[in-house]
């Protein structure tokens, strides 16, 4: 393959050009790509207010930014993390471009509304970077009432129309996969030769579906009774504070598994294809899939233990909270398991599987103390909780994201990605990573609360360690940013398949075509049969083109 | 059977694959509407609960005549939106577009009731906010019942309004020839959402406006 | 107390460190002994083990298990304060701690108790949720409007301890910080009596009582408007409707603000709302003075 033939055949980057190309496209591949490029974006908005926040924690006092612009930060902090990086990251960029690919389709099902749901993520994006613009908003990610309804003298309305706004994007996406998963599979390709990935955001999408629309609503509250007066959590009309904190976390909590469960997905794509054999057990780690998806609805209370429920529903919920965390657990021994007896070869993606796997691990583990109400009491709202939950999303989520990108990065530019620097990149954030978080570990044990601008001298040594650390892994970001934009230029072209591996996205040309496969695929193997050649699994009937 | 091939869109390999595709769609994205309500139902019954009193006070001072008049102009825009999905089943052309204007004006006579209503809540100083005004024992759960109906019924009519948009686009689409008794999904969905639009008032209705009412 | 929660959180420490080594040296074992010799090598298929996944769903379901039951069973003695516990209360607001304790002493982010004795927190808002944090103690309890909440806790130990607000109430919530200091008994005593000498929380509340009007109808041999409150306290009320319910301190806080929510049976719902009228200091008065109403009765009682 050289630089000519690429250019001769037809793909779905070359088919026309111009913006307009890509402004009204319906191809599920370059609306990934939109993503892909919206997401980034908003990723290094975070990453900057992050940035300013473990700056101003180097030292005890409050010397870099005033108490209210540090309580902004942390807020844009997370909802531009939570919102418009860590829910849309691997659905909208890598399901996108690769759920009609793992099932032989020819795109979504919806392929128009695809396309209006990114220009409604970027609707809701633009009104939230308007609020930050016009002050921001200081009311935490969680916007607890009455602080958020009444007290705040932020521009709590605009964001959460924000929010909103960019929900039904996550509605429309999950909607979309569940009916391109149901009625447009391949011949042959039944639900259990289906790819982990799928069933993976398979379940992922079902929590869009019932999650999303909860938190629709009880922002829609906020934002009313802001605007109207309307008085539902209001106390002083003996509205009940507490009703907001049930609506939001049974939205969010399924969240976070919206967050882990794509990631979820990816790595077993690689482990298998690294370890070249299928996966262990994968009826299992298809069921804990779907287990997660459920029993992540009915644990939403863990969060508010100390909030003033009553003792037996904070019991019913720690109950159920340790149940969840056993599907996780039964997907990490069988990722290990399948690296037994395989063959483990070391190049980026997998090294970001492996990471995950360790990182993940500990997030999962420390999240049992979160669920064990006498500990909960000690740790809740303090350091403990942040170390855990990015253990969960930058250690799990965003690694497995990474890990992923580069996986199909010669799938979807037919480039191969500098794999020296990968490596380099992946062992920056890993070590850079550690350095952030462990300490608030610790910090939190110790007792300092979340969110504080200035805190007791006594707490300056692990925060200082901690804000090295993030400079470390601020490094480890910015590195593939440059290295895949070189590698678009100037990195070897990818044949079909560069990694062997035995997915139907992999038996079609890199890049693709705009429908995807030349010919109808016919699937008689279950995924990951490393151990037969590819034309033994899919054999391609009729032309595919209408 | 070339007629069929040009409302196949590309992505989908025959026209069961695309209907299948659309009709679990549209239910998919009405059990995302049942969820949204739902935190809305679920508020309204909490509080219910907590001031009793308050919610039988406050419901009584509703309309219920035309809260009544309402439902039962809903409940035919229902019938003939059935009846328009039914005339497509047939391959008709004239009794679609009909129908559907039946079920647009049932719809209008539903919102003007509505904003007659709220017109007079407004007069009646029963809008929550600064100008809100009610017996001062139960004024502050009275006032949130208030949040809930215009919340609630506010929602809803916005729900209306969306449909009669999309009836709209279904009578350019009828007029222009474009369904037959082989192809008519899109009046087949639309209906679906109607109908839902409709059972979520037929749960609005007694718990806004029946509450502690006696015959 | 907070012995016993370490000891937990130490058990899972144990546990986390003896599962996340397992796996990190499993794959770090695996990755290097299996790795790729040459570019050809094809494993050979393996599709799973039952047993396994037996094993690794029960073993970490019975230890999950374990933590819920230590867990619940340390929460439930944290909802449960003994009989004998100080009474003191506090109202938050932004961004500060008001203290106030029965006989009257008042303080502001500092909470001043005697070591050795159960000490109850008696918990309310003023405008936001906020929470009151003792690291030390190991106690953590969110404080609402419009609603009270409870905390309590021993101190075995003499000295200063850090007090931390621990739900974000806006701009100065990093500033509402302030400390619990534990005194021997008898220093306590002598720093009750010194300094600026308040009322008694229940004289206070006798003073409110008969200021406010309340004493008009709600008289004492019960032939006023209202039930007479005397050893009312504590006590199964009836209710207008059938339903019963234990006159608490969140019963008399309601039925101050919001009297018409819960009607005693046999009376008319004209109690007027004293909201805007009485502060939450002032309920927490009147509530201390109910309160010394039933010792007043059970003195009488015994006469």
């Amino acid at each position: 393959m050289n630089e000519q033939s690429i250019e001769r055949r037809e793909h779905y980057l070359n088919v026309n050009y111009g913006i307009r190309s890509w402004l009204f496209t319906t191809d599920h591949k370059r609306i990934a790509w939109l993503y892909l490029l919206s997401v980034t974006f908003f990723f290094f908005i975070g990453g900057f207010f992050a940035t300013l926040i473990r700056l101003e924690l180097l030292t005890p006092q409050g010397d870099l930014v005033q108490a209210e612009t540090y309580n902004k930060l942390f807020t844009m902090h997370g909802v531009t993390m939570v919102f418009f990086f860590l829910i849309p990251s691997i659905p909208a960029v890598l399901g996108n471009f690769l759920v009609p690919m793992m099932i032989g389709a020819r795109d979504l099902a919806f392929p128009r509304l695809n396309l209006a749901s990114w220009y409604i993520f970027i609707l809701g994006g633009l009104f939230t970077v308007a609020a930050a613009a016009a002050g921001g908003v200081d009311t935490g990610w969680t916007f607890y009432t009455p602080y958020s309804s009444i007290y705040s003298n932020t521009h709590v309305a605009l964001t959460v129309v924000g929010i909103f706004i960019t929900g039904f994007s996550s509605i429309l996406t999950g909607l979309n996969f569940i009916v391109t998963i149901h009625t447009m599979r391949a011949p042959g390709m039944t639900w259990f030769r289906l790819p982990l990935f799928i069933w993976a955001h398979y379940a992922t999408s079902i929590i869009f579906i019932l999650g999303t629309p909860v938190i629709a609503i009880a922002l829609t509250l906020v934002g009313l009774e802001r605007i109207f007066h309307l008085g539902i959590f209001d106390p002083a009309l003996g509205g009940d504070p507490l009703l907001f904190q049930h609506l939001f976390w049974f939205y969010s909590h399924p969240a976070v598994y919206i967050m882990i469960l794509p990631a979820m997905g990816v790595v077993s794509e690689l482990i298998a294809c690294f370890s070249r054999k299928r996966v262990f057990g994968y009826g299992f780690v298809a069921f804990s899939s779907l287990a997660i998806a459920v029993l992540g609805f009915l644990v939403w209370g863990h969060h508010m233990f100390v909030a003033g429920q009553s003792v037996h529903a904070g019991m019913v919920f720690s109950l159920l909270s340790f149940l969840v965390a056993i599907p996780s657990a039964i997907k990490v021994f069988n990722w290990t398991a399948t690296l037994h007896k395989g063959s483990v070869s070391y190049n980026a993606p997998m090294l970001y599987a492996l990471g995950f796997i360790g990182l993940f691990t500990i997030g999962g583990l420390t999240g049992l103390f979160l669920a064990t109400l006498g500990i909960d009491i000690h740790v809740h709202d303090t350091y403990f909780v942040i170390a855990h939950f990015h253990y969960i999303m930058v250690g799990g989520a965003v690694m497995g994201y990474l890990g992923g990108i580069h996986f199909w990065w010669p799938k979807m530019t037919g480039r191969i990605y500098p794999e020296v620097w990968a490596r380099i990149a992946a062992l920056v954030i890993f070590i850079g990573f550690n350095l952030t978080f462990f300490p608030q570990f610790i910090l939190g044990y110790l007792g300092m609360p979340r969110r504080y601008h200035v805190y007791p001298p006594e707490f300056q040594v692990l925060n200082v360690m901690s804000t090295a650390g993030a400079s470390i892994l601020a490094v480890g970001y910015v590195l593939p940013l440059l290295y895949l934009m070189w590698s678009l230029r100037y990195g070897a072209v990818a044949g079909a398949n560069p990694w062997r591996a035995r997915g139907l996205e992999w038996q079609t040309a890199s890049p693709p075509p705009t429908d995807n496969f030349d010919r109808t695929p016919i699937v008689t193997e279950g995924a990951y049969a490393y151990e037969k050649e590819p034309e033994e699994i899919y054999t391609f009937g009729k032309p595919a083109h209408v | 059977m070339s007629d069929l091939s040009i409302v196949r869109a590309h992505q989908f390999d025959d026209i069961e694959q695309q209907h299948d595709a659309s009709w679990i769609g549209m239910w998919v994205f009405l059990g995302t509407e049942v969820m949204f309500f739902g935190g809305m139902f679920t508020g309204y019954t909490l509080y219910r609960n907590a001031y009793p009193q308050a919610f039988a006070s406050a419901s009584n001072h509703l309309d219920i005549w035309l809260g009544t008049i309402n439902t039962a102009v809903l409940i035919c825009s229902s019938f003939t939106m059935a009846l328009a999905v039914r005339s497509a089943q047939l391959g008709e052309r004239k009794p679609i577009i009909n129908f559907l204007l039946l079920t647009i004006l049932l719809g209008a006579v539903f919102l003007g009731i509505k904003f007659t209503e709220y017109y007079f809540k407004f007069e009646e100083h029963l809008v929550p906010g600064a100008a809100f005004n009610y017996e001062a024992s139960l004024a502050r759960p009275a006032e949130i019942f208030f949040s809930f109906y215009f919340a609630m019924t506010g929602m809803h009519a916005l729900h209306m309004i969306i449909g009669i948009g999309l009836l709209t686009v279904l009578i350019i689409k009828a007029r222009r020839g474009r369904f037959s008794a082989v192809y008519h999904t899109p009046v087949e969905l639309v209906g679906l959402y109607w109908h839902f639009v409709d059972i979520v008032w037929i749960f609005l209705f007694p718990l806004l406006y029946l509450v502690g009412r006696h015959l | 107390m907070a012995a016993r929660v370490d000891a937990l959180f130490f058990f899972l420490v144990g546990v986390s460190l003896f599962f996340a080594a397992l796996i990190c040296i499993l794959i770090v074992y695996f990755a290097i002994k299996y790795r790729r010799r040459s570019e050809d090598e094809q494993p050979a298929p393996i599709e799973g083990d039952l047993r396994l996944e037996i094993l690794w769903t029960v073993i970490p379901l019975g230890l999950t298990m374990v933590m819920f039951v230590w867990g619940a069973k340390l929460f439930f003695v944290t909802y449960h304060p003994p009989s004998n516990s100080l009474e003191i209360n506090v109202v938050a607001k932004q961004w500060m701690w008001k203290v106030q304790h029965p006989e009257g002493q008042s303080e502001i982010d500092e909470l001043h108790i005697p070591l050795g004795r159960p000490i109850k927190l008696i918990l309310t808002s003023q405008d936001v949720i906020h929470d009151f944090f003792v690291p030390a103690f190991r106690v953590k309890k969110d404080v609402l409007p419009g609603r009270y909440t409870t905390l309590w806790f021993e101190a075995t130990k003499a000295g200063e301890y850090h007090l931390f607000c621990a739900q974000y109430c806006g701009t100065q919530h990093s500033g509402m910080v302030g400390r619990i200091v534990v005194m021997e008994p008898t220093q306590y005593q002598t720093w009750l009596s010194g300094g600026t000498t308040g009322i008694a929380m229940a004289t206070a509340g006798a003073k409110l009582f008969q200021t406010l009007g309340c004493a008009t109808c709600h008289m004492e041999n019960d032939t006023g408007r209202g039930p007479s409150l005397v050893g009312l306290f504590g006590k199964t009320v009836q209710l207008q409707g059938g339903k019963s319910m234990v006159a608490d301190e969140t019963y008399i806080r309601e039925s101050i603000l919001n009297p018409s929510a819960k009607v005693v049976a046999g009376y008319q719902p004209i109690m007027p709302t004293f909201k805007g009228l009485i502060s939450e200091d002032g309920i927490f008065q009147i509530i201390a003075y109910l309160k010394s109403l039933n010792r007043q009765e059970g003195a009488q009682a015994q006469k």
